[in-house]
């Protein structure tokens, strides 16, 4: 690289930064338990599952020594290249294979070898030799265990527990010589709870409501409020179509309409009715096979129909047929379990348990419907490849009432159907589509939980009562999790996606438990499970970082703040509608088309199908929730990719997090913000006549859900009045006219209009508007 | 401007977090390179950026290219009428084509139920060009004027059959989709030159040959951090989304209600101390400046008459792969890590002559100028230029058959691009195809080899260039790759 003279200058910096190196590395090293105890899920499955397993774990393919080292029943075996030689000798490091390939710096003797690139650290070594000095003891997978009630720990602060959440999260905080922040009772809880279930702010009635009694009681009846409101539905349905990949078309390069609409109205509809999990994904799974099987069961199974689907003339029919079912495979892997399933589909898993087998046995379930891999190329514009249900007027009268009527003709949705013959399933050679090997049975990786055949139905009926057996220990252990996420940005096991053995270790592996097990002795009640979440005061604490705890927690895994989160993509253009009373409350129906920069589609298109072009829609179209925008996969609605939303290209589980200057462009230039910005300015201009101040205070109040501080109003009124400055009739006038609602509004005063509109796309910009 | 922060609280407030990410680091700590200790962003970037650049500790050596402009030619270009001459398939025009050949190759749905597999010869004629003697049609008379400039490989090879899986495949190093694409990588890799652009870009043109669409999945970050997603261009005059003011509001305008909102961010970040909010902050001024970076760089006019003329009359219409040729150029002349440029038009099923007449006539001219215009700046050397679709095309002919009138289905097996720049060995041809044109009988190069040289020629070697996501360790190559060391000057 080339010598830069300013580096020197910097010196200091680099000192600074070498202590810092020091201080990461020698940090880490004190990690075995406070009682100098070493355990194996904790300190040693780590660096195995990282180092090691590859060639010594289930990989059997990989295991060219034949030594495995996952497993305890084979780890301490004789070894087979060197039958004098053991790989772990209880208590005996310098007997241990393990531990002296791990020291040696022998070219050919040591491990993990040079070439594979892999390193253990001095702390890792000393960590192992330990554990073998200690036994060598192994423990089962934590994930893989049933899930048990543990008794909630009796923290010591007295006065601030109220709920069980609240004590093992309190344990946890002194464990870790952390304090909690002090419980909020403020507006900024308000907006936060608001946002959290039903993804809208607080309007002004509520929040004067909520002034009025500060206090828990108040708190909660206006939590049952926000659960009762069909806008909880709204909010949770987000996170369920990401898991569900969800999208308005087929995918893959000529990418044509679909509706699979409907479906996301039932799922609305089962969050606002509150089915419980088990009725909820059982249905999903297998609604078509229940005994008592009907329009509304059946639909739910539309979950599984939501991958892409290719119209892409010349395709091999039968290599995207398995496309669809790995995608199945796949998504319930990693939405429903928690498990990455896709690793094993051409190999057995280097991690986890789950061999080559396993995942064709799991296949088998998705394998059994009459589809093609190619219906018919873009020409044919199917909306709904076989099999499909319509629904009817009848229908939407009737049974299927909650689906929007918006669309009156009849509509066809994509659903499962299982064929009338069993299709014998294959293991695939290197996943390949055309290399069909040996066939394999219906079945579930036995190391999770065993799929009892005499137990249940051979179908996907008998995998959703597999998923709902007491004894799985995955099902209500990585819903609660991926809830949790939703309220802390974070799951309590951090990996939503990975409970494997490569996956993060909970951070609070007690609550988890405690949280699963309750979640299942309480009918697998959802509703419930949220009101636990936001009525804990974990939950209710401060957000601000006033406590210090950012030096030794910046990521907040010890709960030791309020959750600080940014509005995802669809929530903030919810909450730019709503504050703005833009915000066209319809529930469900086809998805809609908003503004748009021009020319997105027509210039990555073939050219062929409906959706060549972007056809913008008008009126109250424009001003639905984000929920409810268009997602064409091959090209996603701008505004919302930017602000991190899910291509729906496959199951998402997490969505990152970022900040970036695009973000900030479109907060500054998109018109579907500026619009609501003049609408907004003009209602408060004819509200508060030539009274800025009230102007600014009740939009920062609805903006960013607080009343703004003496200093705060000051720049406010600083800024208006130094725009007003250089305001003139022509450039207000060019200002305003923004977006379709204010091009036939009267305008009576357009410089105050114009002037306001600075100020409040100012709020709108405010870090804070954006953050719950 | 931003109101620096002095205060000391606060200040340790950063510095802790920023231990913290690097504490994070755990195994990187090792192989850290001092160049990228030093860093500016350290002391300015939030701490996610500091994390995500020590990561990797790069590059990993000295490199040879800095940026890649990646010309891709999208609905594959047969390389038996552009690089690959095969004279036989003229003389046995129309004779079935031998089954030895096949291999039990696979073929599309489109050709499966052929019955007759004829044999079809490029309508167009080769020539010879520069001191190496490379064919090449006269398809391209302006890129044969540059054929001692160039690298041509005429062995490339891929797994799908496809367009969309071939696409991926050959963006993201896998065919099954949401990993990151070759742009991401590097921005993931290398980051940015310039603080004022995004560092990898995206512009499309179409031509009129039957068109393949694109994907925004082709320049995704896949499981990286969103910011290494490619920013795609458009073809209106605001070549950025959202990155215009709103008509009637000015420069001056912009800037003063920045300054207000950062003073009230700024308030609320010491009322909390959340390090987002300075992050946030930063990200406003960066979009400020980039509102006047980009226009800047993205203005054509005032190029003068010779850069016009060498790139054509086309370059002066938006939208048109000339006009991204040129704009390519600017932006990898300021310090766009990765400009992929994408040409519709390239999948000839039928009517080829006519097809490919048309799309080689959209690109020669422009190709050949962005690498002479980069030679005579200098900028070559630096600069790796590639020129290529996503798979090859069959010998045997698809649908009616004339010496004229024919069509070519996908043919993964073999097929050419070209490069130039960056550190790739000027005036080679380099690989051999049967006299079929079918099968690779010398020096294959897969897209995992592909991938490996490339990443190389940036300094990074592909088998450290690692992210790992949900418990797996991903790169560009996969499992596989091997660095073409022939290809390399």
């Amino acid at each position: 690289m080339k010598f830069n003279l300013s580096m020197l200058q910097n010196k200091t910096r680099v000192l600074f930064l070498l202590c810092i190196l020091m201080f990461a590395y020698f940090g880490c090293s004190n990690i075995n338990n406070s009682d100098g105890t070493i355990s194996y899920n904790k300190h040693i499955r780590p660096i195995l599952s990282d180092k090691c397993f590859v060639c010594h774990g289930p990989d059997q393919s990989q295991r060219i020594s034949g030594y495995r080292l996952d497993l305890e029943e084979f780890a301490f075996a004789k070894l087979k290249q060197s039958p004098n030689e053991f790989g772990l000798v209880v208590g005996n490091p310098s007997k241990s294979e393990v531990y002296q390939r791990i020291i040696s710096h022998e070219h050919d003797y040591m491990m993990p070898p040079p070439d594979s690139k892999l390193a253990l650290s001095e702390d890792e070594k000393n960590i192992i030799k330990k554990w073998i000095e200690q036994g060598a003891k192994y423990e089962p997978h934590w994930a893989f265990t049933p899930v048990k009630k543990p008794s909630v720990p009796k923290a010591m602060k007295k006065n601030w527990t109220f709920s069980e959440i609240d004590q093992f999260a309190l344990a946890k905080m002194e464990e870790n010589n952390l304090k909690p922040s002090e419980i909020d009772h403020d507006l900024p809880l308000l907006k936060r709870m608001m946002h959290d279930l039903k993804g809208l702010p607080p309007s002004l009635k509520e929040m004067e409501e909520y002034t009025k009694n500060q206090n828990l009681a108040n708190y909660e009846k206006m939590v049952d409020k926000a659960l009762a409101s069909p806008q909880y539905g709204e909010k949770m349905a987000i996170f369920w179509m990401d898991i569900a990949r969800y999208a308005d078309s087929h995918g893959y390069q000529d990418d044509g309409l679909r509706t699979m609409w409907p479906w996301r109205d039932w799922v609305i509809h089962a969050f606002n009715q509150n089915y419980p999990y088990k009725k909820f994904l059982s249905w999903q799974i297998a609604g078509d096979l229940l005994p008592d099987a009907n329009k509304e069961t059946i639909l739910a199974t539309g979950f599984n129909r939501n991958h892409k689907i290719t119209q892409e003339g010349g395709v091999i029919d039968e290599e995207y047929r398995i496309e669809y079912v790995t995608d199945r495979t796949n998504t319930f892997g990693k939405g429903i379990l928690a498990m990455t399933f896709e690793c094993a589909k051409c190999h057995d898993h280097k991690y986890d348990p789950i061999s080559q087998k396993d995942y064709y046995s799991t296949f088998a379930f998705f394998n059994q419907i009459d589809e093609k891999g190619l219906v018919g190329d873009i020409s044919l514009a199917s909306l709904a490849d076989p099999p499909y249900m319509t629904i009817t007027k009848e229908d939407r009268q009737g049974i299927l009432n909650f689906i929007s009527k918006l669309d009156t003709g009849d509509v066809r949705v994509m659903v499962m159907k299982d064929s009338t013959s069993i299709r014998n399933t294959h293991i695939l050679n290197r996943g390949a589509y055309d290399q069909p090997t040996e066939v394999v049975r219906f079945n579930t990786p036995k190391a999770i939980f065993p799929f009892d055949s005499l137990k249940y139905e051979k179908n996907r009926l008998g995998l959703s009562k597999w998923l709902f057996d007491k004894n799985n220990p995955l099902t209500s252990r990585v819903f609660v999790n991926n809830i949790w996420q939703e309220f802390f940005g974070n799951g309590i096991v951090k990996t939503n996606g990975d409970f494997g053995l490569q996956g993060d270790l909970p951070s609070h592996p007690e609550l988890l438990d405690w949280l699963a097990a309750d979640f299942i002795e309480h009918g697998w009640d959802i509703k419930r499970l949220v009101k636990q979440i936001v009525m804990s005061a974990t939950y209710r604490q401060s957000n601000t970082f006033a406590n210090g705890s950012i030096a030794v927690d910046p990521e907040n895994t010890f709960l030791s703040r309020g959750p600080r989160l940014k509005l995802s993509a669809e929530l903030l253009k919810d909450h730019i509608m709503a504050t703005s009373e833009l915000l066209n409350p319809v529930i469900g129906g086809p998805s809609v088309k908003p503004y748009q920069p021009k020319g997105l589609w027509e210039n990555a298109t073939s050219g062929r199908g409906q959706l060549a072009t972007y056809e913008q829609d008008t009126g109250d179209k424009l001003y639905r929730r984000g929920l409810y925008h268009f997602i064409k996969r091959t090209v996603p609605p701008p505004s919302m990719l930017i602000f991190d939303g899910a291509n729906r290209d496959q199951c998402e589980v997490k969505r990152s997090k970022t900040n970036t200057p695009l973000q900030a462009l479109v907060l500054m230039n998109d018109p579907q913000v500026l619009e609501a910005t003049a609408v907004l300015s003009n209602t408060l201009s004819k509200k508060h006549k030539n009274q800025q101040e009230a102007i600014f205070e009740e939009a920062f109040l609805r903006i960013v859900c607080r009343k703004p501080l003496a200093k705060e109003k000051d720049i406010l009124n600083k800024y208006f009045a130094s725009v007003q400055k250089s305001m003139t009739k022509e450039k207000a006038q060019k200002l305003i006219k923004v977006g379709e609602k204010m091009q036939n509004e009267k305008i009576e005063n357009p410089i105050e209009v114009a002037g306001v509109m600075q100020t409040i796309q100012l709020i709108y910009n405010l870090e804070e508007a954006s953050v719950r | 401007m931003i109101k620096k922060d002095t205060n000391p609280f606060f200040e340790n407030r950063l510095n802790v977090n920023r231990r913290y990410f690097l504490g994070k680091l755990g195994v990187g700590l090792g192989g850290l390179a001092l160049g990228s200790l030093l860093m500016k962003d350290l002391f300015t970037g939030s701490p996610e950026d500091i994390a995500s650049k020590i990561q990797v500790g790069l590059p990993h050596f000295a490199p040879k290219a800095k940026r890649v402009i990646y010309l891709f030619q999208n609905g594959a270009p047969s390389q038996l009428e552009t690089f690959d001459y095969k004279p036989l398939l003229n003389k046995m025009f129309g004779q079935e084509m031998p089954e030895s050949l096949r291999g039990g190759q696979r073929l599309t749905g489109m050709t499966a139920n052929q019955t007759s597999f004829p044999l079809v010869g490029s309508y167009f004629k080769f020539n010879q060009h520069g001191s190496s003697g490379a064919w090449i049609s006269e398809l391209f008379p302006n890129i044969a004027k540059i054929a001692d400039d160039i690298c041509i490989v005429k062995s490339m090879h891929t797994e799908a059959i496809n367009h969309d899986p071939a696409l991926t495949f050959m963006q993201t190093g896998a065919q099954q989709g949401n990993r990151p694409s070759m742009g991401a990588w590097l921005s993931y890799g290398l980051g940015s030159e310039n603080d004022n652009l995004p560092a990898y870009c995206v512009l499309l043109s179409k031509g009129r040959g039957n068109g393949q669409g694109v994907y925004s999945k082709l320049w995704t970050n896949g499981f990286l951090d969103s910011k290494h997603q490619g920013v795609q261009f458009s073809n209106s005059e605001e070549r950025v989304l959202y990155l215009e003011n709103q008509d009637g509001l000015s420069k001056e305008d912009r800037r003063k209600m920045l300054d207000h909102l950062n003073e009230i961010n700024n308030m609320q970040f010491e009322d909390v101390g959340d390090p987002d909010i300075k992050t946030k902050i930063e990200q406003y001024e960066l979009a400020y400046r980039m509102q006047t970076a980009v226009p800047e760089i993205t203005d054509i006019s005032k190029e003068p008459d010779s850069v016009i003329k060498m790139y054509g009359p086309d370059c002066l219409i938006p939208g048109t792969y000339a006009s991204n040729c040129l704009l390519a150029r600017k932006l990898s002349e300021s310090g766009v890590r990765f400009v992929q440029i994408y040409h519709q038009g390239w999948d000839q099923h039928g009517n080829l002559v006519n097809e490919m007449s048309g799309q080689a006539k959209d690109v020669d001219q422009a190709s050949a100028a962005l690498v002479q215009d980069l030679k005579q700046r200098g900028l070559l050397d630096e600069t790796l230029v590639i020129w290529g679709g996503e798979f090859g095309r069959t010998n045997y002919g698809q649908g009616s058959l004339t010496a004229e009138l024919y069509g070519r289905d996908h043919h993964p097996r073999a097929y050419s691009i070209w490069m130039a720049g960056g550190g790739v060995k000027p005036g080679l041809v380099y690989g051999e195809t049967d006299e079929f044109g079918y099968n690779i009988i010398q020096n294959p190069v897969h897209i995992n080899d592909f991938h490996a040289t490339m990443l190389n020629l940036l300094g990074l070697d592909h088998e450290q260039l690692i992210y790992k996501h949900l418990g797996r360790r991903y790169r560009l190559t996969d499992v596989a790759g091997h660095v073409i060391k022939d290809l390399i000057a």
